[in-house]
């Protein structure tokens, strides 16, 4: 497949952190190609670099060599703020610990990345309520983070991740922090949502219960990318 | 972004009322502790404010503010009276006498002898009697706070309060009868004795015999005569100190800021109120910041650049500042009005705001810089650990 055409495409990525007195080599060489339309998984132990691959792709940390390119823009080649629109208009982010603003509303924490790109306040709540809708949480719309459960308030953050209509999604464990049922509900929620033909979602995890919502796994270990393995994913 | 940039501080109900406290006590000492320094500092020259009619004071030239008193000759009034532009000139005696109360107690007092005929530089307002009953054998008018504290009767039964001072009362001035012929109002003065106004005559009479008693002359300029060019001749003809109104209360105001612990007394209190208010204020406001990192990561991880986020901590903190600012001055001048008509000196002006104003801006933006100054250097990958 040529570069142009693929969602992520990334050749020789390497990264390394000073820690104390050693330099830590995070990544070693990583070249990885997600396709449009297509839900990665980046498995493997802690410590593998499967984060700092991930930051490297959503362009929130500079890698060391190898360039990366994700829908067609280079972002080595941008400077920070530009950089910083380009991940506004076209990243979206699921976090482990979902981060929603705890002092915001359900409503209020999805209309933000709306807000980052300039629309005003009601037409940005506007759009917050119909992803909520689409999350199936209409209900929760005026409920702060602490009054939602686990699977509501990462649900919240996929909402969150989807409003502006960014182009790749990247999420760290989505579902380390919830039960097996509620996981899987996540997922299905994520994978409804989230798919369309120009979009590509990257998930890290090791969370392998959830492995079969993968279009195609990339297995990580000690900086790099040790296996590819295509699947048919189950919903 | 803003509203959400307030909803963020609002929400940490304990920082927000943290930082609001820090900042209302720091503009509430300043404020508060600067307006009784200027209270003091205005009733040092109170006796000039009060005496409005002249336009010039001549004086001894080694005078170095209104209470040091240097008599002069009684033919320098006459000398000053030959100057050219001189409208009028009258003499004025001023001078601390004891007088001697009912019960046998004795009471400082500041005596103003007021020119015969004129009575030229007379208190300015009149509550019971007028001026012009200074004209009668004995007569006296005293302030109406002299007359209901430290002039005031003993009362006849014990716990009861003092008989205020009235029209008609005695006293009895250094061995002299004295009669009580009026009550008036005057700016406290700084040691916060009794006022009392009599003729220039009947003061040198209570006064000490002394070879020279004139202690002021007051001067009004002849209309199209400039005072200040005026008191610069009078002082050239006379070899004397010739002050306008302004120069004098300047003269006096400078002698107790340089000559007394006053300043350094209240700059002390107004300094550490600066100095607490800043660590308890920008300390909060950091620890804010430092509990928010996370979420400051995120929303630039999500695209907020960092004007936007500097915007928001500006706004954050022009918020606490301004709630702040309102309730410190707000206290102060609380304060200010409840201690209206007592012993206190309490003058809050215009300056004093703003330099209230200006101390929770320097706070607010030292609390705001150290703040900013994290969230510029946050790596946006934070979010992504654990």
């Amino acid at each position: 497949m040529q570069r142009e055409q693929a969602a992520v495409s990334c050749r020789g990525i390497t990264k390394s952190f000073i820690a104390g007195p050693t330099k830590v080599l995070a990544l070693r060489g990583v070249d990885l190609e997600v396709r449009r339309g297509e839900l990665l998984m980046l498995v493997g132990p802690s410590g593998c670099g499967k984060t700092t691959l991930i930051s490297v792709v959503a362009g929130i940390l500079d890698q060391d060599e190898g360039d990366c390119i994700v829908f067609q823009q280079d972002l080595q080649a941008l400077g920070q703020g530009r950089k910083t629109r380009f991940r506004g208009q076209n990243v979206g982010f699921v976090f482990q610990a979902y981060n929603l603003l705890p002092t915001l509303t359900a409503a209020e924490n999805v209309a933000v990345p709306l807000l980052i790109l300039g629309a005003s306040r009601a037409k940005a709540l506007s759009g917050a309520k119909e992803m909520l809708l689409k999350v199936g949480l209409e209900d929760k719309i005026r409920s702060l983070p602490s009054q939602l459960s686990g699977g509501q308030q990462q649900r919240v953050a996929i909402a969150r991740a989807l409003v502006h209509e960014p182009r790749l999604i990247v999420c760290d464990e989505p579902t380390s922090a919830l039960d097996h049922e509620t996981g899987r509900r996540v997922m299905e929620v994520l994978r409804q949502t989230a798919l369309s033909p120009d979009r590509a979602l990257i998930i890290v995890t090791h969370d392998n219960r959830i492995f079969n919502f993968a279009d195609r796994i990339a297995r990580m270990d000690d900086g790099r990318i040790t296996l590819v393995e295509s699947q048919v994913a189950s919903s | 972004m803003y509203a959400i940039a307030l909803k963020m501080l609002i929400g940490d109900r304990g920082k927000y009322l943290g930082i609001i406290m820090g900042l209302t006590f720091a503009s509430l000492l300043i404020t508060q502790q600067s307006s009784i320094f200027t209270g003091l500092m205005t009733r040092t020259y109170g006796f000039i404010s009060d005496t409005s009619q002249p336009d010039i004071w001549v004086m001894d030239p080694k005078v170095q503010f209104i209470d040091d008193v240097k008599s002069l000759q009684d033919m320098e009034l006459f000398r000053v009276r030959g100057v050219e532009g001189v409208e009028w000139a009258v003499p004025l005696y001023k001078g601390l006498l004891k007088a001697r109360l009912e019960d046998g107690n004795f009471q400082i007092c500041n005596v103003v002898g007021l020119d015969d005929a004129t009575l030229a530089g007379g208190p300015p307002v009149m509550l019971q009697g007028s001026l012009s009953d200074l004209r009668r054998q004995d007569a006296i008018i005293v302030n109406d706070v002299g007359a209901k504290t430290r002039l005031a009767r003993r009362p006849k039964e014990p716990g009861a309060r003092p008989i205020p001072l009235k029209v008609g009362d005695f006293l009895e001035i250094n061995d002299h009868r004295a009669v009580v012929v009026g009550i008036c109002q005057v700016t406290r003065t700084f040691q916060s004795q009794p006022v009392i106004y009599t003729t220039y005559t009947r003061a040198t009479t209570f006064a000490p015999r002394e070879r020279k008693l004139l202690s002021f002359i007051l001067v009004k300029a002849k209309e199209g005569h400039n005072p200040k060019v005026l008191s610069e001749r009078i002082a050239q003809k006379t070899g004397l100190a010739a002050y306008t109104a302004q120069e004098f209360k300047d003269l006096t105001y400078n002698f107790f800021m340089k000559n007394t612990g006053i300043p350094i007394n209240f700059g002390i209190a107004v300094g550490l109120g600066f100095l607490i208010g800043t660590a308890i204020a920008g300390q909060t406001f950091y620890n804010f910041t430092l509990e928010n990192l996370r979420y400051f990561g995120t929303l630039k991880a999500m695209g907020a650049t960092n004007v936007i986020l500097l915007r928001m901590i500006l706004l954050q903190a022009l918020m606490v500042g301004a709630i702040g600012y309102g309730l410190g001055v707000g206290g102060a001048s609380l304060f200010g009005y409840a201690m209206g008509g007592t012993e206190l000196a309490f003058r809050l002006t215009r300056e004093l705001l703003y330099l209230s104003a200006g101390a929770i801006i320097i706070i607010i933006i030292f609390s705001a810089v150290i703040s900013i100054y994290k969230v510029m250097r946050l790596e946006p990958a934070i979010v992504f650990k654990g």
